[in-house]
């Protein structure tokens, strides 16, 4: 191993309107080691890997590889200096098989090429890294952990050197995640480098040689794993000493919100995508959903909000059947939804704060018309309240940060006075201090007797937050089990389908 | 009705689906690439009248087809620059790509009205094959135009589906990041899809002036753009589809013009509106048929790319 | 996001733009839009400057010009208006020439058999029924729309030229006036069928109907719950289903309406204007409403003023024809100002800045 790194990183800089993504950061990578860039969500570690891969160009700095000045103009030469990225969301063709898609990355790939000749080529590569795939497979069929695969084996077939993974292990049941460990150390045992991008302290400390922690959008410097600890990176990474846990207190009581019997619904593919699904949620729980995104937890979330009708079984709340209502009755009896998809789906992004805040109360009008004047009031109240913070109240929302959207349209599903809460993934991308500021927004709601139906993937969250996680794998429950008796591995064997019955009786 | 008449239908229906099948696989291009253009009709228009232009003046078809060519690929150029660079609206650019062309064709045209052609595309037997009972009739007593129509939609599935650009192009209509994260330069990719299918929306026009009509008139495509664009959504993408469409679309046509012929007592009127209705009820019944396919529209389709949104 | 351009320059995002920027852009973009469609009027051998200078004084250069601009601008207008209310729901409504054209028909069938009527029993009759006939032919595209999803910018198309040989069959045939030398032209409508006109003007009090609609559908969208609907529709289906809001019967309702005010339209110029039906009604005023009404950005008030712009424009194009140039060039013009504004809304959110060195 020679002293030059692999890629080094000099002051980059990068702005976007409003936001320093990037202040004069530093980092490098040497080969054969796994360096880790953490940080939370918005610190700049994904920008920062948009400018190694070529995506984003730095308003300053310079990138050295292998020593020698490189300036990018495009992702095509950061593919030439052998720098290979997985991101969060896949870069796959989804009706293109695994074969197409390899192809895409294959350098000299001739215009009319053998299609046979290159299946075999990518079984017997893909083979030497332990990673096993079928060429001829169509991407949507395939697992998330089986697309992460190949993604990986796109960026080894294009000679990739440097291999950047962002929060790889977020779509990942352990077992997969530890799976994926494996690959990385063969990769750099082979002179590889692997930069692996995450927000999780354990991980990192697992499974890496050296950390760099980023936090708004500076470095704050680079560590030896061995010579660290969870302590001291926390403190790096959020700049004080974090709050206390938060200690959920079980606020559960015996009546029963809402229940499903036997419930089965079609994804929005046409298949059958829960498969009789019995639950109940009683006011003032928090009662989490785990399982690996795609496994029919959105699908739960929408025919629990009245969005997606259900094709057997029957829904109550409080204990009257309401199997045939739809999204606006469910909204009159009380039930809020906070969506996956805030953007498109919780938000109109072409109105503005005022208008999007209408959203579930336009109907309670009297009269063809809308009382403009009441609604102003109502959300200067709320985003006082829930301190959101806005440029200005009459740009269109899609201008506005994912924690302000994230925090506008809570506030409006919570003044709704609501008995249930459905909230999908409601942390996912929000920096540490919005995160806190959701999680105890819900249980506090959870406290005062609402019934909330918390979908997450972070297991973390659901053990400290909930009071019993039910476990689904392909649009079946697994299980139920009580964050105070099981094990993060118990819940990641339900996750990747094995029954808590089954796994009592081995 | 005899046996020669229908022969006589069919041939004819080849013909009036020639220049919606140029037209078509031009769109199917540029819609497998991710952009959307519905300024087809516009560009046909351009390409008709170029056509007749520089085929009459300079008493050479072939040359005529050329500019045609080159009229198209620059009118889709216009739609390019605003849909991939400037990101604007895809339906709005074509339509205003539509609107502009036909005005311009308009201009250009003013003093061809009722001018002879003197170059034009006839009928060339196909050697052996045209003797061929019934469909040498049909297929090989047909214009050069017609028998490359047929070549390329053989070439373009070959290059859809077997070539390294082919597979580019598709990947370009479904997932533009991926492309780009790759180091292809989809910018290229897009703007090579779309002048490419506008060159072909160009060379329909031409078959229009030069072979089917043999003059100039003012808005002469009289919708056949639309339904080009129309039979990409029946072909589902795939060029093959798009020759049966577009013939069975001829066919149609034809078989209106001829009905009065055979003593079927409907007013022409109602024959002239059949193309259109059998466009809208094929367009209806083909998109309730694919709705829940995995295969069909390009994900992609009419969003624009950016790399650095956030 | 960022575009390279030549130079140091180049063009970044900004969340601010304000209303004299947009104004500046507009105009900018109208005036780089003549210039392009000039150039080839210049490189045929022509001066698009005489070309230019002969419109705005056939349009504007006498009080006859100035009032058949306006008599152009009712027509743009009323159409503009109901597009307008589609594309909110970003619902491509394309076919407001047919939906005219029946608008039209549906006006003159009470017209031409129950001439008998009394002009206070009469106009609102065809007014209605222009409406009802405008909107039940969107219907046709909306319907398949709302409940599979059938690409509704190709179908209403389509329905334009079914709409034109509808008219052509009526002219031809059954409604041709027996005594009109065999012209393609239905009798003339009685005066109880016809809009009073203003003084010795071809303006009619149709006018009128565009400032009702122009209003009526700027508070319906600012205030009313239905307008709210349509404009989360727009912006985002799910949003819609979200909220609980039917997007099929918001489907169906908004291209009713939006197709019946283009039949509003069909009857206002068959009443006002030309009083009896003939083959070609409208030089196009379905696809010009297009244009306009994304060149005032669905606004209605200003919808108003950018069809008294384009009528402008009409009127200059008749009379290029005493020139020998097609009146239909016009639409060069058109197209070409719609490809700036279109290319020039990338920088009410982006602006030009130098590159830092």
């Amino acid at each position: 191993m020679g002293n030059t790194p692999m890629v080094e990183m000099r002051n980059i800089s990068k702005e976007f309107p409003g936001i320093l993504a990037n202040d004069q950061v530093s980092f490098d990578v040497k080969s054969g080691e796994i360096h880790a860039l953490l940080g939370e969500n918005g610190a700049g570690k994904s920008t920062l890997m948009s400018v190694l891969t070529g995506l984003y160009h730095p308003d300053g700095g310079q990138i050295y590889i292998e020593g020698k000045k490189t300036e990018f103009s495009s992702p095509k030469d950061a593919v030439n200096c052998g720098i290979g990225m997985v991101h969060q969301h896949f870069k796959l063709v989804q009706p293109f098989t695994v074969a197409e898609n390899i192809m895409l990355s294959i350098k000299g790939l001739k215009q009319i090429y053998n299609l046979k000749e290159i299946e075999q080529q990518i079984i017997k590569q893909s083979e030497a890294f332990g990673l096993s795939i079928d060429p001829k497979a169509k991407i949507w069929q395939l697992s998330v952990g089986e697309q992460q695969r190949v993604e990986i084996i796109k960026l080894l077939l294009l000679g990739a050197q440097v291999l950047i993974l962002d929060e790889p292990t977020a779509v990942l049941t352990p077992q997969e995640a530890n799976a994926l460990f494996k690959t990385l150390l063969k990769m750099i045992e082979s002179g590889k480098s692997v930069i692996l991008i995450s927000h999780k302290m354990n991980e990192v400390l697992e499974n890496t040689d050296r950390i760099t922690v980023l936090r708004d959008g500076k470095s704050i410097g680079t560590v030896d794993t061995k010579n660290t600890n969870e302590k001291e990176l926390a403190k790096m990474m959020v700049g004080r000493n974090i709050a206390d846990q938060l200690i959920k207190k079980s606020s559960r009581k015996q009546d029963k919100i809402f229940s499903l019997d036997n419930v089965s619904a079609l994804g929005n593919n046409g298949l059958l995508k829960l498969k009789s699904i019995s639950l109940d949620i009683y006011s003032g729980e928090i009662l989490g959903i785990a399982g690996v995104d795609g496994n029919g937890q959105k699908e739960l979330a929408e025919v629990v909000a009245g969005m997606r009708s259900v094709k057997m079984g029957s829904l109550a709340f409080c204990g009257k059947d309401y199997t045939k209502s739809g999204r606006k009755k469910r909204m009159n009896l009380g039930i809020s939804y906070v969506p996956e998809d805030r953007m498109t789906t919780g938000l109109a992004p072409d109105l503005n704060a005022y208008e999007n805040m209408a959203l579930n109360s336009y109907c309670s009008y009297r009269g063809a018309f809308i009382r403009w004047d009441k609604v102003k009031k109502d959300t200067d109240r709320l985003i006082q309240a829930f301190d959101v913070r806005l440029a200005s109240k009459a740009n269109p929302v899609k201008m506005m940060s994912g924690g302000n959207i994230q925090k506008l349209l809570l506030a409006r599903e919570i003044d709704s006075a609501p008995l249930l809460i459905v909230a999908v993934y409601p942390m996912r991308g929000l920096d540490i201090g919005a995160t806190d500021y959701v999680k105890r927004l819900l249980i506090e709601q959870s406290e005062k007797g609402k019934a909330v139906l918390l979908i997450s993937e972070d297991l973390e969250d659901l053990l400290s937050m909930t009071d019993r996680i039910i476990v689904m794998h392909g649009g079946e429950i697994m299980g139920v089990v009580n964050p105070s008796e099981t094990t993060r591995e118990e819940i990641g064997l339900m996750m990747a389908g094995k029954r808590k019955v089954d796994l009592h009786e081995a | 009705m005899d046996l020669n008449y229908i022969i006589a239908i069919l041939a004819a229906g080849v013909v009036a689906g020639t220049p919606i099948l140029y037209a078509s696989l031009g769109e199917v291009i540029a819609e497998r690439g991710g952009i959307l253009n519905l300024g087809v009709e516009g560009m046909m228009l351009v390409g008709a009248v170029s056509a007749f232009y520089v085929g009459t003046f300079t008493q050479n078809k072939w040359l005529g087809l050329l500019v045609a060519l080159l009229a198209g690929g620059l009118m889709a150029l216009i739609h390019a620059v605003i849909t991939i660079s400037f990101r604007a609206s895809q339906v709005a650019s074509g339509l205003a790509l539509t609107i502009f062309g036909t005005g311009l064709s308009a201009y250009l045209g003013r003093n061809l009205v009722g001018i002879p052609p003197t170059s034009t595309f006839k009928v060339v037997a196909v050697p052996g094959l045209s003797q061929i009972p019934v469909l040498g009739e049909i297929f090989f007593k047909q214009d050069v135009m017609v028998y490359l129509s047929v070549v390329l939609v053989v070439i373009l599935w070959f290059v859809l589906y077997k070539t390294k650009a082919g597979l580019l192009l598709r990947a370009a209509g479904e997932n533009p990041s991926a492309v780009d994260a790759l180091g292809h330069n989809i910018f290229f990719i897009r703007y090579a899809a779309v002048i490419v299918g506008g060159m072909l929306a160009g060379a329909g026009g031409a078959y229009l002036s030069l072979a089917y009509s043999t003059s100039w008139i003012e808005n002469m495509s009289a919708g056949r753009g639309w339904i080009a664009v129309a039979l990409v959504i029946f072909a589902v993408w795939d060029p093959r589809r798009a020759l049966l469409g577009a013939w069975l679309f001829g066919v149609i046509a034809s078989l209106g013009l001829h009905l009065q012929a055979l003593g079927v007592m409907i007013p022409s009127n109602f024959l002239q509106m059949l193309p259109y209705i059998f466009t809208f009820a094929v367009l209806v019944l083909t998109t309730r048929e694919t709705k829940n396919r995995r295969s069909g529209t390009p994900a992609a389709l009419g969003i624009s790319y950016s790399r650095e949104e956030r | 996001m960022k575009l390279k351009l030549l130079g140091s320059w180049e063009i970044k995002k900004t969340n601010s733009s304000s209303a004299l920027k947009k104004f500046g852009i507009s105009v900018t973009s109208i005036v780089l839009g003549l210039l392009f469609a000039g150039l080839f009027v210049l490189i045929t051998g022509k001066d698009p400057l005489e070309l230019y200078s002969e419109i705005l004084h056939a349009s504007f250069g006498s009080i006859y010009g100035l009032s058949e601009t306006l008599v152009e601008m009712i027509p743009l207008a009323i159409c503009s208006l109901g597009v307008s209310l589609a594309f909110r729901m970003q619902l491509w409504n394309i076919g407001a020439e047919g939906q005219f054209y029946m608008g039209a028909f549906g006006a003159a069938y009470f017209a031409l058999f129950f001439s008998d009527l009394p002009t206070l029993i009469m106009l609102p009759l065809m007014l209605l029924a222009g409406f009802i006939c405008g909107g039940l032919w969107a219907l046709i595209p909306a319907i398949p729309k709302a409940f599979w999803n059938v690409n509704e910018t190709i179908s209403s198309l389509l329905l334009n030229y079914v709409a034109y040989f509808w008219m052509a069959y009526l002219v031809y045939g059954p409604w041709k006036d027996p005594n009109g030398n065999n012209f393609p032209l239905t009798k003339q409508f009685p005066e109880s069928a016809t809009i009073p006109v203003f003084g010795n003007t071809r303006i009619s009090y149709a006018i009128f109907l565009v400032v009702i609609i122009a209003v009526v559908m700027f508070f319906l969208i600012k205030y009313s719950k239905w307008g709210y609907e349509i404009s989360v529709s727009g912006s985002s289906r799910k949003a819609a289903d979200y909220a609980g809001m039917s997007y099929v019967k918001n489907v169906l309702k908004v291209m009713f309406l939006s197709g019946a005010i283009a039949g509003i339209a069909g009857m206002a110029e068959v009443s006002g204007v030309l009083h009896r039906l003939q083959q070609t009604i409208s030089p196009g005023y379905g696809y010009t409403a297009i244009l306009i009404a994304l060149l005032a950005r669905l606004n209605p008030l200003s919808i108003v003023l950018v069809s008294f712009m384009m009528g402008a424009l009409l009127v200059g194009g008749f009379s290029l024809r005493t020139s020998g140039f097609p009146s239909s060039m016009v639409s060069m013009f058109q197209g070409s100002i719609l490809f700036f504004v279109l290319a020039g809304e990338v920088f009410n959110n982006y602006h030009l800045v130098r590159k830092k060195v």
